[in-house]
Parts: structure tokens; sequence; C-alpha cells
């Protein structure tokens, strides 16, 4: 059993669950948003780690070289996009809390749950 | 070597996630973050995925860290501690994690070239890259040809975010915007930037160019090395964006005014589809590049080089946007 490879699906795993409680368990809503992009560099690294090869090397083909292992650069192309639509969607969250944070004067979720009710 | 490495970082990035969410001072979970990326954007070195480094070091550690302090600025560095659902969480997230984990004994192998994901359209893209457009970097040729639409798509997701960002932060209250007529415009403390402190202005004003500088050989050797459009927006808007920081907002928005910003943003996403429309008018398919040149290969290269700048100027036009939308916007 390749102990390195299953290590880093239990990272994955680990920092998946990390992000997840911070989402769940916390009420503040800037740190609920912390945990979600956590979440999903979980799944980045996931995707990046399926990706390589035994002995393989980036990608790139080198003039004179023949004969390389490339890793599988599909992955890559895909979790290239989705960290710049990552950061954006981010951005738009941080764009609600500040507004939320405008309007209730709290980015506390109880305390917004709180005066929401009354 | 290399398996230590992995080990080392893969711990070292779970030991800075825990203090991330441990800690109640949002201002050091934000400073933790940049660490956090830098560690991931390493570690997708050490697994082959340089383009994929590149991208991760530019927006996790310098755009994101920026745009999650101007947020904070906006509400409350400190987070009240409200302990309800501690312990329902912890189980649920303990049994996922155990869940997750179990998983993992039936996964496919690290590393194994015959996991069901490299006999795929993988090795088709490394095969036919050479023969089609003939350039080094298989990253780019799929990001900008083979799945040319991906790419569009998630342009537009970027773009449309942009608008949204703007829609939700342009807008300013009405009791402000009437009080500030009245009142003579005094500078904050933002708008004049680190302009009074010598060492970090002098090192910054070295710096900038060469981050800029940096950002368009990222841009513009993409298909000989790693980079590419995504890349190249997100580093020359972190260099604009130090900028500002050094000497003020309004400084910057004198470089870079807000109408080029909006040609930007929009040009970028306008010029991907063009391309696309215009190889539909010389006879070929939406987003076909081999049409655009007598030689299908270098009409591919000029396809992938013109789609890459239409990238990288809505990437950089709408990070510069969101970052001014936060800074521009004062707390009330």
């Amino acid at each position: 059993m390749d102990w390195l490879g299953v290590y880093y699906y239990w990272a994955f795993a680990a920092l998946l669950m990390i992000g997840f409680y911070a989402v769940i368990a916390k009420s503040n809503l800037i740190k609920k948003l912390i945990g979600l992009s956590m979440f999903q560099s979980a799944v980045f690294l996931l995707y990046i780690t399926m990706g390589k090869i035994d002995d393989g090397t980036a990608p790139i083909y080198h003039e004179g070289v023949s004969q390389q292992i490339f890793s599988n650069p599909l992955p890559q192309v895909l979790i290239l996009t989705a960290i710049v639509v990552g950061i954006s969607t981010v951005a738009l969250g941080l764009g609600i809390i500040v507004r939320i944070q405008e309007e209730y004067g709290s980015i506390e979720e109880h305390e917004i749950l709180g005066i929401d009710e009354r | 070597m290399t398996v230590f490495f992995g080990v080392f970082l893969l711990t070292l990035l779970l030991i800075v996630a825990i203090a991330m969410v441990r800690t109640d001072n949002l201002f050091v979970a934000v400073m933790l973050g940049g660490i956090f990326s830098l560690l991931m954007a390493t570690i997708f070195f050490l697994l082959d995925a340089p383009d994929v480094a590149l991208t991760e070091a530019a927006v996790g550690a310098g755009v994101s860290t920026v745009l999650y302090l101007a947020a904070l600025a906006l509400t409350a560095e400190r987070e009240k501690i409200h302990t309800v659902h501690q312990i329902k969480a912890l189980v649920v997230v303990t049994t996922t994690a155990l869940l997750v984990i179990f998983a993992t004994f039936d996964n496919v192998q690290f590393g194994d070239p015959t996991a069901p994901v490299h006999v795929h359209v993988g090795p088709w893209y490394l095969e036919n890259t050479q023969r089609y457009m003939d350039i080094p970097n298989v990253v780019t040729a799929i990001l900008g040809s083979f799945r040319g639409y991906d790419t569009l798509g998630e342009l537009f997701v970027v773009f449309t975010a942009g608008i949204g960002v703007l829609f939700l932060l342009g807008a300013r209250p009405k009791k402000d915007t009437e009080a500030a007529e009245t009142l003579i415009p005094q500078q904050s403390e933002t708008s004049e930037g680190l302009r009074n402190y010598l060492i970090p202005r002098l090192t910054g004003r070295l710096l900038v160019p060469i981050i800029l500088l940096f950002g368009l050989y990222v841009q513009f050797h993409g298909e000989y090395s790693p980079g590419g459009g995504f890349q190249a927006g997100a580093i020359i808007a972190t260099g604009i964006i130090l900028y500002a920081l050094l000497e003020g907002e309004a400084a910057a928005l004198r470089v870079v005014p807000q109408w080029m910003l909006m040609a930007l943003m929009a040009g970028g996403a306008l010029l991907y589809g063009m391309v696309g429309i215009v190889g539909m008018l010389l006879g070929g398919q939406f987003l076909d590049y081999s049409v655009l040149a007598d030689n299908p290969v270098v009409g591919q290269q000029v396809g992938i080089l013109l789609i890459e700048l239409g990238v990288g100027m809505t990437v950089s036009g709408v990070l510069l946007s969101i970052f001014h939308a936060f800074a521009a916007r004062d707390k009330y």
C-alpha cells in the first residue's frame, strides 16, 4: 500500500471537513466564507492529486527530450479556471456580507436571525 | 525526497487550516489564509501542475487576501464567540470524514498510470497537441482550443460575478449621499495609502514594475511555459493593487481609470466571443481557430493567443473593479 498516496487523500478529507465545520458551526459570516473557500481548495487538491502520474512531469513539451511521462493535463485545466472563478464568487459573497453589515449592523448569524424575528 | 516534502507540506497545510478556523481574530485568519494559499501552490507544484500553482499563488495569496482585508475594514475584525451547534457539527463532520477516509481505501492508487482518469481523453490531448497546434504547453492548448467552450463559460462567470459586486457595492445608501454633498470631502486614511511610510513605499515602488513586467511575460509566453490569461490577469491586478495600497486609491484610479476597467472587463469577453464568430464567418465552427490563417496550425496559434489576451483583459479588469468597489466604500 502506497502510504503517501493515501496520505494525500486523507489530507483532502481532513481539509474538506475543516472547511465544512467552519461553515456549519461558526456564526460569523466571514468565517463561514473562509470555510467555504477552504472546502473549495480541498476539492482542487483532490483533482490535482488524481492527475499526478508516478515519475511524471509537468505537461509541457521540451525540445530535444522525447519519451517523457506527463501528468494528466485535463484536471489542471479544470482547476486553473476554477481558482479564478472561485475568487470572483468569494468577492460576490464578501459584497453581500458588507451589505448585510450595513443593513443589520452585524455579521453574526444568530444576531441577524434575532433581528429578523423581531 | 519528494515524498517527505509532500507529507511535510500537507501536514503544515492542515495545521494552518485548523488555526484559521479556531482563531476568533478574523485578521489573523485572513493572514493565515495567505500562508495557506502559498502552501497549496507549493503542493500543486510538487504534483506537476505549475500552471495551477502560479494561479493559486497570484489569486490566493495576492488578490483574495486584499479583498478579505477590505471586507474586514468594512465590517468587524473580531468574531463573537457563539457555541450552539458545536457538538452537532463535530459529530456530522467526524462521521463524514470517516466515510471519506473509508472510501480512500477503495480509491485508485496515487500516481497509478492505469487509473481510469488517465486512460480516457487525457492521453489523446497529450498526443495530438503537437499535431494540431504545435505549442509545447499542453495545458494552454486544452484551455484555449480543445476545451475553449468551457473557458468561455468560465470567463462569463467571472464577468458576471464582477458585475454583481459592482451592483452590490456601487450604490450608496441615500442618507449618505445627501450628507456627502453638504460636507467637504475629507481625505480618509485609505485614500492616502502608505504615502507617509518611507520603507514600504520605496521597496513597493521597486516591485510594481517588475510585477507588471512578469505579468506581461506570463500572458504572452503562456504557450511555451506555465502561464496564460488567467494567471497574467491576476498578476497584473496584484501589481496595480499594490500601487493602490502604496500611493492611495485615487492615484491608482488616475493610472487605470474607471472607464478603462469597464472596457477591459467587457472588451476581453467580447474579444473571446468575436474570435469564435469570426471563425464562423470564415466558414469554420464556433471557436474553431483553424480557419483564422491559411495554415490550420498557425490559425490555432493565433486563436489561442487572442483568446488568452481576452481572458487576461477580463480577469484583470474584474479583479481591479472588485478591489476598487470595496476600497471606495466607506464604513457606515
